[in-house]
């Protein structure tokens, strides 16, 4: 594994030679939003501002063709139709750059369900085993991060392939899988001592400046002894205007929708994302909705990421607290608050 | 602020005839504000008011059809109670209207392009026409007119057109919205102005926060957007269907949109959706001479039906 250090004149000119061989996502500004584009020598990339979206889209798309199929009549026989299925599966090397570590470790959070003994997403696989993680080590946490309480941090190494810390006159690089290296070739010159140093300085202030995390272990249980309390989900509830921002941002969640989109007699099957904040989410073809109100959606989002996942995937909780459900919620719910408020409910009253 | 306790104490006069009331309290950090819903009176103690206070708490309205339901306005939000009204999507009898007169609140969007990052927000004081905000131990301080949301600096309610409990002092709206914005808009090229959107509306994520967090909005669940029988929309997520997306939205809001703006404050991509939204109700100006939510007795243009409108010239072609 290697230590190579970047100054900030040259990252451009290196961006560029990553290019070449590698579709680089780095995080831009656009309006207000910082999203992540391929880079684009004519465009600054954006290393300061926290990232509105997360990296998820480079291995898993908001929309994906799964298949393409063709309804075609049999000529001998007209009565008989004929349906010709192309399976699609693309992706290209990708390497994310500027991603935080809170997104890296989300990814884990994917691999769990699409990568398991019973299941494995082929699709899914295929980018994820293209994707590099360049992870940017937050020097300062913003007052929605919490990734502490999720066994994360600031400079956290899981889930990268490398990790990017800022010194002052730009970035050291340190490989920490064969990925990594690979990406970052033995091209750039090694980091010195002293910038090693500044770096170590840098990841432990960032650490340090989380303070000391919360532990959200009980929510697991205490989130199901709440299953049916209407009242404290419709009290949680309130103010979210059940739209999908939350889902649409958060790094871990994973759900994705099928439609099938058909033109005449060709048509294609479109994966796209899904969210449990929609009224169509878990949809019966009955049209019963086993989740009616926002109170059952909200619910559902918190009790996966707390309760449900964790019982499922030995523990591990399904929120890596990057905070941009908080940040970006158009009535600023907090998803740390919902959590500490269920752990400290009384216990609702035993049914009977 | 002695209004502030004025409010509150109204509020809890009024609270046990209620089955709730929305106002706003303190978010995650102090730029932030986030609604409250009071049931209690001890909820009340954490009310706040100020130029934090963004969201357009009518847009829960319709939501809690059938309850009684005790509500905080600025101007323009009163004006989409005006609207809900006269549409009959809410009952009066089932509310009380707490109005506040405003002179602006912040967007938090054009303090974060000012600020570089609003990640650290520390502190915030707001005083009659400034607001000073501490981050990473540097203070700034902007005149409120600099870092106004938008519709602000257009505003002639700011004193709510309706309301049960008015708390503090009236404030005279002068200005004048010529929609100078969309004339201008619209004096470049069509492809200027469509390449304005398609590079705008490529960053949508299709989160529909632009619909859920919109008070006008009320087919909700059951959208064009993404109901499938019948099918009217592909999910494909090209930038073309994006856009349609956003004229349909238009298009449903035409002579119904308040202006409130929560559909632009709310898209996590800042996408500038409120011009659409203006375009259209410049038209319906042009046309009808109304403007959604200002006239509390008057029928929305399209909701009426007039044989002869009389800025339309039916005959005369
Ligand atoms: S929590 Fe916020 S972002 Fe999520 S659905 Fe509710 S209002 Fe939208
Ligand atoms: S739930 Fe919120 S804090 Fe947790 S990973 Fe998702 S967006 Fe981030
Ligand atoms: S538009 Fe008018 S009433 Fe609404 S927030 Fe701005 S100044 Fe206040
Ligand atoms: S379209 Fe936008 S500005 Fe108009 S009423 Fe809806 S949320 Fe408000
Ligand atoms: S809120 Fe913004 S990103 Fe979301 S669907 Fe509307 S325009 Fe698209």
């Amino acid at each position: 594994m290697a230590a190579k250090f970047i100054a900030h004149t040259e990252l451009d000119a290196w961006l560029g030679r990553i290019s070449e061989r590698y579709r680089a996502l780095v995080p831009r500004r656009e309006g207000n939003a910082v999203v992540f584009r391929p880079f684009d020598p004519a465009m600054p990339v954006e290393l300061k501002a926290r990232p509105t979206e997360s990296p998820k889209a480079a291995v898993f798309p908001r929309c994906e063709a799964l298949l393409a199929y063709k309804y075609e009549k049999d000529p001998e026989e007209p009565g008989r139709v004929e349906v010709e299925v192309a399976e699609r599966r693309d992706g290209v090397p990708t390497v994310v750059i500027g991603g935080r570590p809170c997104d890296a470790a989300a990814f884990k959070t994917f691999d769990r369900v699409y990568d398991s003994d019973r299941v494995r997403d082929l699709n899914y696989l295929n980018r994820r085993e293209m994707t590099v993680l360049v992870s940017l080590v937050c020097s300062k946490p913003a007052t929605t991060c919490f990734c502490h309480w999720m066994g994360g941090g600031p400079a956290s190494t899981a889930g990268s392939d490398v990790l990017m810390t800022p010194v002052a006159d730009g970035h050291v690089f340190e490989t920490l899988t064969a990925r990594g290296d690979e990406v970052i070739g033995t091209e750039l010159p090694d980091a010195s001592d002293a910038q090693m140093t500044e770096a170590r300085k840098v990841q432990a202030a960032a650490e340090a400046a989380m303070g000391e995390p919360v532990d959200v272990g009980a929510a697991r249980e205490k989130l199901l002894a709440l299953f049916d309390d209407a009242g404290f989900w419709e009290a949680e509830s309130a103010k979210c205007i059940s739209c999908g921002v939350c889902t649409y941002l958060c790094p871990t969640c994973y759900c994705f929708n099928i439609t099938d989109e058909k033109f005449g007699h060709e048509g294609v099957r479109l994966r796209t994302w899904d969210y449990c904040m929609s009224h169509l989410f878990t949809m019966e073809a009955s049209g019963h909705n086993p989740r009616p109100t926002k109170a059952h959606r909200l619910k559902n989002r918190v009790g996966h990421k707390f309760s449900y996942y964790p019982s499922l995937h030995g523990g591990n909780i399904a929120c890596c607290g990057c905070g941009r459900c908080i940040r970006s919620c158009p009535a600023s719910v907090d998803i740390r608050a919902i959590v500490l408020n269920a752990i400290a409910a009384p216990a609702p009253r035993p049914k009977g | 602020m002695q209004h502030l306790e004025e409010l509150k104490q109204q509020i809890r006069d009024r609270l046990p005839a209620l089955d709730l009331v929305i106002g706003w309290e303190a978010g995650f950090d102090p730029l932030r504000a986030t609604p409250l819903f009071m049931r209690q009176p001890d909820d009340v103690d954490r009310l706040i008011i100020g130029p934090q206070c963004v969201h357009n708490l009518a847009t829960h309205l319709t939501g809690l059809k059938g309850r009684k339901i005790g509500i905080v306005v600025k101007g323009c939000d009163s004006r989409t109670i005006v609207e809900l009204l006269q549409e009959k999507l809410i009952n009066r009898e089932d509310l009380v209207v707490f109005g506040v007169p405003c002179s602006g609140v912040v967007s938090v969007g054009k303090i974060g392009r000012k600020m570089g990052s609003l990640d650290y927000v520390e502190g915030v004081e707001f005083s009659a026409d400034s607001v000073t905000v501490a981050s990473e131990g540097v203070q700034n301080s902007f005149a409120l007119e600099e870092v106004a949301a938008d519709k602000c600096g257009r505003c002639q309610y700011n004193t709510p057109l309706l309301f049960d409990v008015l708390v503090g002092e009236p404030r005279p709206g002068d200005v004048v919205d010529d929609y100078a914005d969309v004339a201008t808009f619209e004096e470049q090229p069509l492809e200027a102005r469509m390449n304005h959107w398609l590079e705008a509306m490529d960053r949508c994520v299709r989160c529909y926060a632009c619909r859920n967090a919109c008070p006008m909005c009320v087919c909700r669940d059951h959208c064009v957007a993404q109901s499938r029988d019948p099918h009217w929309m592909t999910q494909e997520d090209t930038v073309e269907n994006k856009l349609l997306f956003q004229i349909i939205h238009t298009m449903h809001l035409a002579g119904r949109c308040t202006e409130c703006g929560e559909c632009e404050r709310s898209c996590p991509m800042s996408i500038p959706l409120l011009l659409l939204r203006r375009k259209m109700n410049k038209e319906i100006d042009a046309l009808f001479d109304y403007r959604a939510g200002t006239r509390i007795d008057a029928t929305p243009p399209l909701l009426s039906f007039k044989v002869e409108e009389e800025k339309i010239n039916e005959r005369g072609w």
